[in-house]
């Protein structure tokens, strides 16, 4: 199964979730998709197994064999390319990588080489394999290091996938292959908000999903109040709790030590896992 | 005329509260939300009924069926996965595709066209503020773009003497355009292990800009070691500190009842007010 873990904004729990998740599961990966924050490994402090570099294609030019025909600098709807006399300048910010200049170019003047972009950390946890995305500090797509990241999701496992926040790209990237979405949603104006941009989301995806409340003051609050009415289930919701907030400062895992939140986390696994079993149906 | 925008690497340290605490402190009038993908400025602002435009980021390509001979060229060769197999011809995924123009460049039957793609709403607010942000679509990219046009959008009066920025979390493209031309980044950091890893990456990040920086630590009492250590970061990498504001239940109450924390008496409050006191005082000794 691929869980994928959202919340549209930052800093309601989203990473809190899955680790507890993972650690409370028998047989469960862990995978951080927040490529340009994660987070996820320093709770769990894994033994490092494998770094794997990220990289995309950036044109190279062959001032030889161009002979400044502009066609490549027409044809790139990115703008990345210009022209200056006779040499070519390229926008690695705003070149995606598309192939398009190197297609066009009749001189054969333009090959591709690699650019890093970020990297990829494999670690050991137990029986859990802790994947980790970093974008690379000063570039601005984390897009290709997600995708990265999500090759190495094993089938036969459970696969907590811990989102980046918002609901822009890196977040439909993070969503995409997933089974079912878990919502983390925080009770304020601002977390309502930004629920219903995820809510949405895992909608037009076409996922199921189900929501945890996170930083609660009551079990009745504004998003309990929205799932009630639009029929969302609600499969957990966890109240403000200093204790557990300086426990999570300092990275530590709650249901390492605490019995009572690992007997909440086992039986929300159990929720989620029926819950997708019932949307198969 | 001073730009200050508001970032702090890791989402929900209070970079919005801090936003509104500060338009209100100095005073200012000329304002952005420059976090597109989840824009939160407007809730605690009371603005209403912006003028609203489309927002064009790109272009998006489109299989004409009834041209397609389902060879499978546009497929193989998009770099983006975005053209799949669908009834017997050839799709686009319109979250996936970039508008990069491939798959027309090799389809051997130019069935391919494209159409304008409207990535997100431009949207406006004047009265009290001139107000500018935007909403992305959902899943779209460019946001960096859209970004970008949110600051253009933004109508500096010359007699004014700050404009605040609310900016978004991360480091990707909405945060590299939201920093590109602002004179100051007031940082609003949380004593986490994963607060501060997520500060130490925006501080990097926005030191390639080099501009000003002025930090102040929220929640600080929730674990004073790591504040402490971010206090030590500061000094090490030039960056000004301006204070700590406790951990304090009235901020949810503000929220809740739409009221600025600064406008409450409250530990919190009156420690952002002392943290935005040194940030004035450090913004006009440098005239």
């Amino acid at each position: 199964m691929k869980l994928a873990v959202l919340s549209g904004k930052g800093g309601t729990g989203k990473t809190f979730i899955s680790v507890n998740l993972v650690n409370s599961a028998e047989n469960a990966n862990y995978y951080d998709c927040d490529v340009e924050e994660p987070n996820g490994d320093l709770f769990f402090k894994s033994k490092l197994l494998q770094e794997l570099p990220v990289k995309v294609k950036m044109p190279n030019f062959d001032k030889e064999k161009c002979n400044a025909c502009h066609e490549c600098v027409e044809a790139c709807t990115f703008n990345a390319l210009a022209l200056i006399g006779k040499d070519m300048l390229l926008f690695e910010d705003v070149c995606h990588s598309c192939g398009v200049c190197t297609l066009v170019c009749k001189q054969k003047a333009i090959t591709e080489v690699d650019k890093e972009v970020g990297i990829i950390q494999v670690g050991e946890f137990g029986n859990s394999k802790i994947v980790t995305g970093k974008l690379n500090m000063g570039q601005s797509s984390g897009v290709p290091v997600i995708s990265g990241v999500l090759d190495l999701i094993e089938e036969d496992k459970l696969n907590v996938i811990d989102c980046p926040p918002g609901s822009a790209c890196s977040v439909v990237e993070s969503t995409q292959k997933a089974d079912y979405c878990l919502i983390v949603a925080e009770p304020t104006s601002f977390g309502f908000h930004n629920f219903k941009m995820v809510e949405q989301l895992a909608k037009v995806l076409n996922k199921p999903f189900a929501v945890v409340v996170n930083k609660a003051e009551s079990k009745n609050n504004m998003i309990s109040a929205y799932c009630k009415k639009n029929d969302i289930k609600v499969l957990e919701t966890f109240f403000f709790n200093r204790k557990i907030a300086q426990d999570n400062s300092r990275g530590e895992i709650c249901t390492s030590f605490d019995n009572k939140m690992k007997d909440r986390f086992v039986s929300l696994l159990e929720s989620i896992k029926d819950d997708w079993q019932r949307s198969l149906k | 005329m001073k730009k200050i925008l508001i970032l702090s690497g890791k989402g929900g340290t209070g970079k919005t509260t801090v936003a509104a605490s500060l338009i209100e402190y100095l005073n200012s009038k000329t304002i952005a939300d420059c976090d597109v993908d989840a824009p939160n400025l407007h809730l605690i602002l009371k603005v209403k009924d912006p003028k609203e435009k489309d927002f064009i980021g790109s272009q998006k390509a489109f299989i004409d069926v009834d041209k397609c001979i389902s060879c499978g060229e546009c497929a193989e060769k998009c770099r983006f996965d975005a053209i799949h197999p669908f009834e017997g011809s050839y799709k686009v995924d319109e979250i996936s595709c970039e508008g990069c123009s491939l798959c027309s460049l090799v389809c051997p039957v130019s069935a391919v066209s494209f159409y304008d793609d409207k990535s997100g709403t431009l949207q406006k607010y004047t009265g009290t503020y001139d107000f500018s942000t935007a909403c992305l679509k959902l899943g779209r990219g460019n946001s960096g773009k859209l970004v970008s046009e949110v600051k253009r959008n933004m109508i500096i009066a010359e007699t004014e003497e700050y404009a605040v920025l609310d900016g978004s979390p991360g480091i990707g493209c909405p945060v590299i355009a939201s920093i590109s031309g602002v004179d100051w980044v007031l940082l609003v950091a949380e004593p986490t292990l994963s607060g501060f890893s997520d500060l130490k990456r925006i501080v990097t990040t926005a030191k390639a800009f080099e501009l000003k920086m002025g930090l102040c630590v929220n929640k600080a009492d929730i674990n004073m070691e790591i504040t402490n250590e971010i206090i030590d970061y500061c000094k090490d990498e030039g960056v000004y500190y301006l204070g700590l504001i406790p951990y304090d239940k009235t901020v949810l109450k503000a929220l809740k009842s739409s009221k600025l924390i600064i406008d409450i008496p409250c530990e919190a409050g009156n420690a952002l007010r002392n943290v935005f006191k040194e940030f004035k005082q450090v913004l006009e000794n440098e005239k």
